[in-house]
């Protein structure tokens, strides 16, 4: 009995640490969604970079993972903001079959640039040695990584939500989300909200990438590989959606980690079937609004 | 009398070439493909590549550039079709274009499967979906219960393939493969004509351009789309099955993500919704990648990612809508 509870905290802090991995890289991609109505197809690609930002600093810079990481995150910031002033610009008036094209033409860039510069070897950003170890309670084992990773992604996420309801900006943001149009018309400047979320939801995608490269090591199609699970909790969530994200991530994250560790011969595909059966049941998202 | 019948029958053809869209346009391919025959006898392996990939590239026009059904996983179709003709051709008959209708049917079914539950999403959802149809079924190929039947990361191979229609063997140098491929071209092209041309291709075109309002005159919106699926779904196994036949190999990368990305690549290159625009772009780009290939492959996809971002941005209609618009001046310029 004891070790079957163990067992099962332990999947679960996995599994909550995957999903919040997700979720932080979700935040981006359902906003630019919500208020742009943009399918960014290359979000996972700025995880990416930011993963290997850290990776190249941490390894040949020989800095800490805590210094690297707000270098890569602002960097990514930055990179993102570049993007959507420039090619992301091209595509808001042309249609979804346009922005996956084009999105989908950066990742083949991302891809081959990260090919070039790293090779196609799997990579992690070291850690620094506390956050390797397991702390062992009698029976139970957690792990210090997957603990620091869902303490730093409940503060973030808890950060999104104070900025989202109970500030100005919040308020402009939730607007656009609801009615880009009638938020227009009442002098908010949603062009600018847009661009700032779009490169903090960029930066976010990068603190995820650098947090998670444990999980999700880092490989020049990386921007791809982790994006259906990505696409799978926006549907799910529904688009536009921070709380819808935020329920769906964890669901599939804890759902993924159990059904591979008690169905191994068809843990893959337990994710599949519940996002079947869960958009079979709320084709707009199980957490979306009924309204929308 | 006699001459009156023939005027009539002239003209009831005329009408009916008219009707399908068929014009003179359409002996061009033809006469590239004879011409190729004849003159670039060292390149038929690579010409065979191409058509495979042209058919592939029609059947992802009809459900992108007519249906308006964004789908990334069209792979799944193509994937499936490899594997059922190459199981096929191990464990029943080899004769190749029986093969291939089972292909086709396997195809169609994949699509009525997925379908319903695709269609019924709309946006980005769609996206996903077809994007994690895909996903799975790689998996599924790669999933350890499945390695006896599927061969796991080794795939199929040794299979052999019957003459075809008992007359003509595959011989090493391609020959046969040049014109069977050639025939299963000519065959897929006038079935989009036909589907494009038909009420129910009218019909699909509305869905495309306004679902609500189709809706509203009382058509059933998922059903057309989901038809339209299969049918797109079965041409895209057909495409995947004459790759197993001709390379007589089967594996893993025929469900991989990037042929899915390919074939867009090859629509928005020639210009999507028009069918021709999937003969040029698959040309030009399998043409290209070869040479690429040969080079560099794997900066190759700078190419291919700048070529996406430019042309989405520059040719929205690719190169049938450049050579598109330069007809229409030259015609505004010969009347003023």
């Amino acid at each position: 009995m004891a070790g079957f509870s163990a067992t099962v905290v332990a999947l679960l802090i996995d599994g909550i640490a995957y999903g919040m991995i997700l979720f932080l890289m979700s935040v981006g991609l359902t906003i630019t969604l919500g208020v742009m109505r943009i399918a960014n197809l290359a979000h996972c690609g700025f995880a990416m970079i930011g993963g290997y930002a850290a990776f190249a600093l941490v390894s040949s810079a020989h800095i800490g993972l805590f210094a690297a990481l707000p270098v890569a995150i602002i960097g990514t910031m930055l990179f993102g903001a570049l993007l959507e002033r420039s090619v992301y610009r091209w595509v808001y008036t042309t249609g979804q079959l346009g922005q996956i094209l084009m999105t989908l033409g950066l990742v083949f860039i991302f891809a081959a640039s990260a090919n070039l510069l790293f090779g196609s070897d799997l990579h992690a950003v070291a850690l620094p040695g506390w956050l390797s170890e397991n702390w062992d309670w009698g029976t139970i084992a957690i792990s210090a990584y997957r603990s620091f990773i869902i303490l730093v992604s409940v503060a973030l996420a808890a950060v999104c939500w104070v900025i989202l309801e109970f500030t100005d900006f919040g308020a402009k943001l939730r607007a656009a989300v609801d009615n880009p149009r009638m938020a227009r018309c009442i002098g908010i400047d949603v062009p600018r909200v847009f661009s700032i979320t779009f490169s903090v939801g960029c930066g976010l995608a990068a603190a995820a990438g650098v947090l998670g490269t444990q999980i999700m090591p880092l490989e020049p199609w990386y921007a791809l590989e982790y994006l259906v699970p990505l696409l799978m909790v926006v549907a799910v969530g529904g688009l536009g959606s921070l709380k819808g994200s935020f329920y769906a991530a964890l669901t599939l994250g804890i759902i993924d980690t159990f059904g591979r560790y008690y169905l191994p011969a068809i843990g893959a595909f337990v994710i599949y079937l519940a996002v079947v059966g869960l958009l079979l049941w709320r084709p707009q998202g199980v957490f979306a609004r009924a309204s929308t | 009398m006699s001459e009156r019948v023939d005027e009539r029958a002239v003209a009831i053809a005329r009408a009916g070439f008219a009707r399908h869209g068929v014009s003179w346009v359409d002996l061009i391919p033809v006469l590239a493909a004879v011409l190729v025959y004849f003159f670039l006898g060292r390149y038929l392996p690579l010409a065979t590549q191409v058509m495979i990939q042209i058919v592939f590239a029609l059947s992802l026009d009809l459900a992108l550039g007519y249906g308006g059904i964004d789908s990334l996983g069209h792979v799944a179709f193509f994937g499936m079709g490899a594997y059922v003709a190459g199981l096929f051709a191990m464990h029943v008959t080899t004769q190749p274009v029986l093969g291939l209708c089972v292909a086709a049917v396997a195809g169609a079914l994949t699509g009525l499967l997925t379908g319903p539950l695709v269609l019924r999403t709309r946006g980005l959802t769609v996206v996903m979906l077809t994007l994690a149809v895909a996903t799975m079924l790689q998996q599924l190929a790669n999933a350890n219960a499945m390695k006896p039947i599927t061969g796991g990361a080794d795939g199929l191979f040794g299979f052999e393939v019957a003459p075809l229609f008992g007359l003509f063997p595959f011989d090493l140098y391609g020959h046969t493969a040049y014109w069977y491929a050639f025939g299963v071209v000519v065959v897929v092209f006038i079935i989009c004509k036909l589907v494009v041309n038909s009420p129910f291709g009218l019909a699909i075109r509305g869905i495309r351009e306004n679902p609500v309002r189709m809706r509203m005159l009382g058509v059933n919106v998922t059903a057309r789309l989901v038809t339209l699926y299969c049918i797109s779904g079965a041409l895209a196994a057909v495409a995947g099955g004459l790759s197993a036949q001709i390379t007589r190999l089967v594996g893993l990368d025929s469900l991989a993500f990037l042929l899915s990305g390919n074939a867009l690549v090859m629509l928005i290159l020639g210009g999507t919704g028009s069918l021709y625009g999937a003969i040029i772009g698959a040309t030009i780009f399998v043409v290209l990648s070869d040479r690429a290939a040969a080079i560099d492959p794997f900066n190759w996809l700078f190419a291919v990612g700048a070529v996406l971002i430019l042309a989405v941005r520059f040719a929205p209609k690719g190169v049938v809508g450049l050579i598109e618009d330069a007809v229409q001046r030259q015609r505004a310029r010969r009347s003023s």
